[in-house]
């Protein structure tokens, strides 16, 4: 109460408002800048506390255009929390915002339109729009965040906007910048996320910055791609698309049966994108990003794999009290579809004494879906020691769970009945009345056995006082009164002297065990019942006097009682069904994990819902992009590194002429236009070209490049882009002119993957059909970069069954013995004798030699096997110039290097050989080389994706093998091998 | 998203409200109140609540509650990781999160509020960011200010809000550039009765310390990272480094910042520094109990035990504890019913021992079950998942880094 009273101080208004606010209104209008601060400081006070401060709006917008920032900012402040109400004064500041957006400031622009789209005034939405439209394609990303938060602001002041926001956001969504992307996301929610249309194009692209997005944009993006994916992709969730087939092709011919079963699932490699990419969210320090990729992972990934997000989900576990109680909440709702993702975990659940009681009984539930029949005694000894808790309404809970336990797991249904009834005995009331209630629920089931609980349980009767487990005792008597024939008259003889003290639950049970026992033992309790019947018909709650009415008419034969009577005794002794104790989380699923809605476990308002698996998926080709945008930044990067040396050039060039009329045509040129100054630099070079140093050669080359690559970009890129170009080109000149020096330029020489040389046809054999019980497994590296993921290498597995019996589920055990991601086949449900099957599979063996080991499983058994890989199957090739080389090959130098020197064999000695012999050692790319008796060659590692050069230098009989990459190890094992390669013969 | 959001003290008073879409009347958190009050203690008001119109999502932080109000569908944690970084950067800014330091700078506040959401969504919470736009109060420039005018507020957009690494602020300058790396590491363990684990985990995170000069690029791994069961890390750490390779490449924000944080699950690295014998008993007749705790050392490698708190939550019917402690001091507070024994430095010649009588209500049965204790205690120096190996850290200038251990260890004891 005294919260009530502090409350209603702190709403009242201050004694003297009027008083106190001429003096703040005299300080804003005072000349001096600190006083209107000092004043504007007082004001946000006032809001803060909730004051109503809204008289001095005049006094405060005639500030909005100070040159003070602070005071300024407080203005903004003021402004938002009022200009809703004085509509027409806020108009007065309008003007100002607007010029602000145009200020050179992009902090200055940003926060004008922060303010103007933050002022709900109904009127200005045309400016607003505007203002929008503007800063959405202004050159600032952090203006273009703005205008992305401004589309809601918007749309909520003024729905019928909505097709020209989509329009903006439309624009936003192909933004590059990883700042736009989350703000832009959350618009596209709040305004249409229905046009699904819109994000196709852009689908990629959000996956790929995902993980440089801000947290918060990350959480709003995962989510709306979960929603994507599900309309976007067929069910990874094997087994229930494979049930419905079978039914589906039950009657239908056999060979199409077939057809539909062979078909075998193929993930849309966009899919495997989204997984990919956001997994490594999961080590995110951001509790709301992890609980989004579990989500995510939940709702998109194949069963199999979502393993990985428990021991994240654990984790979020040792955080604050509010994110377990979430957290929990959707573990408990996963715990009751898959208990094998937690199991291992279950001690992380177990109840500390200073939780908190939501968050002790979210552990319960959790404990009691993980119990099975493995770990039910560990549970219930847990269990045993919450029931002592200190918190009474926990220790009911627990006892609750004990029942649900003993109803599930068929095994301890006996101990838990015995420990439940040795609760009985306990001095606490709450944890009484709740065993009892428990406990009639778990004697439904099989009471034949049980009299004597239900005896203790009537002697136990005097002393609880809880209505609730009254009215089961009661109800209990009622329906097996056959079992306690002595005692349930003497109860409700008690009964009939209390009724008009009970609670109403418990009354209408001691009309229900009258009737019951008037049906079977009316020589005993005709009178007493007729007594019961009486004293409800004049109760004060009608639900009573109704069921007396009813239960007389239907027991106590008189002449206008009819058919019904004659049954009475079937239908008040009807076998009950028992009842099913079940999770509250049952059907949470029906909501999509970690939103409020299921938090709350009903719609939140604004809640979307998750559709289910389109049958067919629809086009994939929608989200294709033309390859030509990723390829103009890098090309206006190197263009402008090329101007850089020209301008470079220029300069060297100033300082070096001796010729007067040289300086002055390069200074006229620096103040000419763009074009122009192109043509007088060519010319300008070539003169001067004359007279340099021969290392200007190169020089030259790259002026000549530059034209071209200028050229070029004229051709490809359309005129408007052009133009744009252009113009920061020009910025750009002038801005290199005074940093060349300085700053030195990296060029990003580009390792473009090429396709293999050559592709070994051997296999290797990995399970020998001896050892394999018929099983026989042989494996051969494809050498092409592996479509699971860009560090693995791909194999090429090809199992065969030479038994004479099929064997079933042919699959690699989950556990790998050594730290290798390894990604499996999907298992092989059936192989019949003799037939043979290929999969490809993924290892990264994270560029060494050692050995990956797993295990081949069939149904009954189980095969350790190991892939050996050669060190030359670790490698890529690549392409690149025969200059590029060069230039890696003189950074890779000293430790980096390793060579030896062979003596060829004579046959080897031509081109065609040495060729050959390197390809099918290692899995390299041929560089074209210029010089006769040099060979080079290309390629990188395939998990650290390492440069590795190889150059064969012939002298005749000698050859020199040098080989440079930063991973010495490979270097020198390959080197050993190509040593044996070449001075073998043979092919 | 977030659509106002009002700061509630322990005893009910609304003292800031701050709204960024149209003002919500702060009736709304009568809702909150009547949970308030039926959860009894603060820890227990659920942290969503719903009412007819909004949702409304606390937190309880530094006996504070932060309670937003929502009215649409919005992923819960989401709200609750921002409160608690609104709390953080109170701290942050202000050394303690308090009632009375939020009244003090309720301008800042308002300012930093501003500048955290726009529309109810995230728009600047790196503290380094903030700290450029929004510099935190000193009482040497609250003095300058106030003579020359100038603000506390920054007049450019922070170069970190444009660039992909928004934790770091750009131009960073130090005459002496270091790095202090501190290896925090907690073992969170049940103990039975007779002293058996019966759950034991380590708990580690890496506070780093890093005031170096430019864009610096750090690397750090560790001898053995298979040990590492589970880890976290701070945005600024490379994902993909870490997966292919298992080193903790980065760009660290400027200052003090947790780097990351990490789990060893392994029971058998677990080694228990002390061991308690305790005898707790409430008698039949007469309404009273004896209570006797002896505190020892186990397995320390050598290293003093520091800051040893016993703490156990006593039954409601004890009424009074009268103790004697032959080290530390100890408190009984009959109220929450929470004895407290602070012992100290733990020596191990002469054992600390707390012995004494408890009285009980009369009258009331004796309860029955014993109450648990809680053992808090710190070690300088001592790294428990001891395997995990030294780092070595690599910079791009030449790093003075020296490894600072130290560990915290918080037993729980049933």
């Amino acid at each position: 109460t005294s919260a009530q009273r502090n409350r209603s101080n702190a709403q009242g208004k201050p004694r003297n408002p009027t008083l106190k606010n001429e003096d703040l209104k005299e300080m804003l209008e005072s000349n001096k800048e600190s006083l209107k601060l000092e004043a504007m400081k007082r004001i946000v006070g006032l809001i803060a506390k909730g004051k109503n401060a809204s008289e001095l709006f005049p006094a405060v917008v005639k500030n909005v255009a100070s040159k003070n920032i602070e005071l300024k900012k407080l203005v903004y402040v003021y402004l938002v929390r009022y200009a809703e109400e004085q509509q027409d004064l806020a108009l007065l500041s309008i003007s100002t915002f607007q010029r602000a957006l145009k200020d050179p400031n992009q902090l200055i622009r940003a926060s004008a339109l922060r303010v103007l789209s933050s002022i709900r005034v109904p009127i200005i939405v045309p400016i607003m729009m505007l203002a929008i439209k503007e800063a959405a394609t202004d050159l600032s990303p952090y203006v273009r965040k703005t205008a992305a938060h401004a589309i809601q602001k918007l749309y909520s002041l003024d729905p019928d906007q909505k097709e020209h926001l989509i329009e903006v956001i439309e624009k936003l969504l192909k933004d590059k910048s990883t700042l736009v992307a989350g703000s832009v996301v959350m618009a596209f929610e709040e305004v249409c996320p229905d046009r699904i249309d819109l994000i196709h194009k852009n689908y990629r692209k959000l996956c790929n910055l995902l993980v440089d997005v801000e947290e918060w944009g990350q959480v709003v993006i995962i989510h709306m791609l979960t929603r994507y994916a599900r309309t976007q992709f067929v069910s990874p969730w094997r087994e229930e698309g494979g049930i419905e087939r079978t039914i589906y092709s039950f009657y239908d011919s056999e060979e199409e049966r077939k057809v539909e079963q062979t078909r075998p699932y193929i993930m849309d490699p966009d899919h495997r994108l989204l997984l990919r990419n956001t997994k490594p969210l999961l080590q995110s320090r951001n509790t709301a990003v992890v609980m989004a990729v579990s989500q995510l992972y939940w709702h998109l990934a194949p069963k199999h794999e979502l393993s990985i997000i428990t021991k994240s989900l654990v984790r979020l576990l040792r955080s604050h009290r509010e994110v377990q109680y979430v957290v929990l909440q959707n573990i408990a709702t996963m715990s009751i579809q898959r208990k094998g993702m937690f199991e291992p975990f279950m001690k992380s659940f177990y109840v500390r004494s200073t939780d908190a009681t939501h968050i002790k009984t979210l552990k319960l539930e959790i404990l009691t879906n993980l119990a099975n029949e493995a770990n039910i005694s560990t549970i219930l000894r847990e269990f045993q020691t919450y029931v002592k808790s200190q918190d009474k309404a926990f220790a009911a809970a627990t006892i609750q769970a004990i029942g649900r336990c003993a109803t599930n797991i068929s095994e301890v249904t006996d101990t838990c009945l015995n420990g439940l009834v040795l609760l009985l005995s306990n001095r606490d009331e709450t944890v009484v009345a709740e065993s009892v209630v428990v406990i009639k629920k778990l004697l439904q089931t099989q009471p034949s056995q049980h009299s004597d609980i239900i005896k203790h349980m009537a002697k136990l009767f005097d002393n609880i006082t809880v209505p609730m487990a009254r009215a089961s005792i009661l109800w209990l008597m009622g329906e097996y009164c056959e079992h306690v024939p002595k005692i349930a008259p003497d109860v409700l003889r008690k009964m009939a002297k209390t009724f008009t003290n009970e609670e109403d639950i418990v009354k209408l049970q001691i009309v229900n065990l009258a009737a019951k026992l008037y049906l079977t033992n009316s020589k005993q309790t005709k009178l007493l019942t007729q007594y019961i019947l009486n004293l409800g018909k004049y109760d004060q709650n009608y639900d009573i006097r109704d069921r007396t009415r009813f239960i007389r008419q239907l027991i106590v034969p008189n002449e206008k009682s009819g058919a019904l009577s004659k049954y009475a005794r079937r239908i008040l002794m009807a076998p009950k069904p028992a009842p099913v104790l079940q999770s509250a989380f049952k059907d949470r699923d029906r909501f999509q994990l970690g939103t409020l809605s299921h938090t709350l476990n009903s719609q939140a308002s604004g809640y979307l819902e998750l559709s289910d698996w389109p049958a067919v998926a629809p086009d994939q080709s929608v989200r294709n992009v033309e390859v030509v945008e990723p390829v103009r930044l890098p090309c206006i990067f190197i263009l402008f590194y090329f101007l850089k040396i020209m301008l470079k050039i220029e300069s060297e060039s100033e300082e070096n002429s001796d010729d007067s009329n040289k300086s002055s045509s390069s200074q006229s040129e620096k103040s000419s236009s763009e074009s122009d100054s192109e043509k007088k630099k060519k010319t300008l070079k070539n003169k001067k070209l004359q007279q340099q140093k021969p290392d200007s050669k190169d020089r030259l080359l790259l002026i000549i490049m530059t034209k071209y690559i200028l050229i070029h970009i004229v051709l490809s890129i359309s005129t408007q882009f052009f133009v744009n170009c252009m113009c920061s080109l020009l910025h750009l000149c002038v801005f290199l002119a005074c940093q060349f020096d300085a700053v030195s330029w990296h060029v990003h020489v580009s390792l473009q993957a090429s396709s293999p040389v050559f592709v070994p046809e051997t296999s290797h054999e990995l399970l020998h059909r001896m050892t394999g019980k018929g099983l026989s497994a042989q494996y051969r590296f494809t050498r092409q970069p592996c479509i699971y993921g860009n560090s693995m290498v791909s194999l090429q597995l090809t199992l065969s069954n030479s038994s004479d019996q099929a064997l079933e589920n042919i699959h690699i055990s989950e556990k790998s013995s050594t730290g290798q991601n390894i990604h499996r086949f999907n298992a092989i449900e059936r192989l019949e004798p003799q037939a043979s099957v290929t999969v490809s599979m993924g290892v990264d063996f994270n560029d060494s030699t050692q050995a990956a080991n797993f295990q081949l499983c069939t149904k009954e058994d189980e095969f350790s096997v190991s892939i050996q890989p050669a060190v030359g199957e670790l490698l890529l090739p690549i392409t690149m110039s025969e200059a590029d080389f060069t230039k890696e090959q003189g950074k890779l130098m000293g430790m980096n290097e390793s060579s030896a020197t062979i003596t060829m064999k004579p046959e080897n000695v031509s081109s065609q050989s040495v060729n050959r012999k390197v390809v099918s050692v290692a899995n390299i790319g041929v560089i074209p080389s210029s010089q006769e008796n040099i060979y080079r060659f290309a390629g990188k590692t395939v998990s650290s994706g390492s440069l590795v050069l190889v150059s064969v230098a012939l002298k005749d009989p000698d050859a020199v093998i040098t080989i440079n990459t930063e991973k010495t190890v490979i270097g020198s094992m390959l080197l050993r091998q190509f040593k044996t390669a070449l001075t073998n013969s043979g092919p | 998203m977030i659509h106002s959001l009002f700061l509630i003290n322990n005893a009910g008073d609304l003292f800031l409200e701050k709204h960024w879409k149209s003002v919500i009347s702060r009736s709304v958190c009568d809702y909150f109140f009547e949970a308030r009050e039926k959860a009894v203690e603060p820890d227990n008001v659920p942290p969503v609540i719903r009412t007819p119109h909004h949702y409304l999502i606390n937190i309880y932080r530094e006996k504070i509650f932060f309670v937003s109000v929502i009215q649409t569908e919005v992923p819960p944690l989401f709200v609750i990781e921002f409160l608690h970084r609104v709390a953080e950067t109170f701290q942050d800014y202000f050394g303690e999160c308090s009632e009375s330091t939020i009244k003090d700078n309720v301008v800042i506040v308002y300012e930093l509020l501003e500048e955290m959401l726009d529309n109810g969504f995230p728009l600047a919470t790196e503290s380094n960011i903030l700290k450029e736009l929004i510099r935190p109060p000193t009482i040497l420039r609250s003095m300058v200010n106030t003579i020359t005018g100038s603000s506390n507020v920054g007049e450019t957009l922070p170069t970190g809000q444009l660039s992909t690494i928004p934790w770091r602020r750009a131009g960073v300058k130090y005459t002496n550039n270091e790095a202090y790396f501190d290896v925090v590491e907690e073992i969170d363990a049940i103990l039975d009765k007779s002293g058996t684990t019966v759950f034991a985990e380590i708990q580690g995170v890496i506070d780093a310390c890093v005031k170096l000069s430019g864009m610096p690029d750090l690397t750090l791994s560790f001898m053995n990272p298979r040990l590492l069961d589970d880890v976290s890390f701070h945005p600024c750490v490379r994902y993909k480094r870490w997966e292919s390779e298992r080193v903790i490449s980065f760009v660290p924000p400027d200052g003090n910042f947790q780097l990351m944080s990490y789990h060893i699950s392994a029971q058998n690295l677990v080694a228990i520094p002390v061991y308690v014998k305790q005898n707790i008993s409430f008698f039949e007749t007469g309404s009273s109990g004896r209570l006797d705790i002896t505190v020892g050392p186990k397995q320390t490698m050598g290293k003093t035990v520091e800051g040893l708190v016993v703490t156990v939550h006593m039954p409601k019917v004890v009424l009074s504890a009268n103790l004697n402690a032959t080290q530390g001091t100890y408190n009984y507070d009959p109220v929450t019913k929470i004895l407290v024994w602070d012992i100290g430095k733990l020596n191990p010649q002469k054992l600390p021992n707390l012995k004494g009588s408890l009285s009980l209500q009369s009258g009331a049965p004796k309860p029955e079950e014993n109450p648990s204790l809680n053992i808090d205690l710190k070690i300088q120096q001592l790294a428990i998942s001891g395997r995990l190996g030294s780092f070595i850290s690599v910079g791009c200038d030449s790093l003075p880094a020296g490894p600072c251990d130290k560990a915290l260890l918080l037993l729980t004891l049933f």
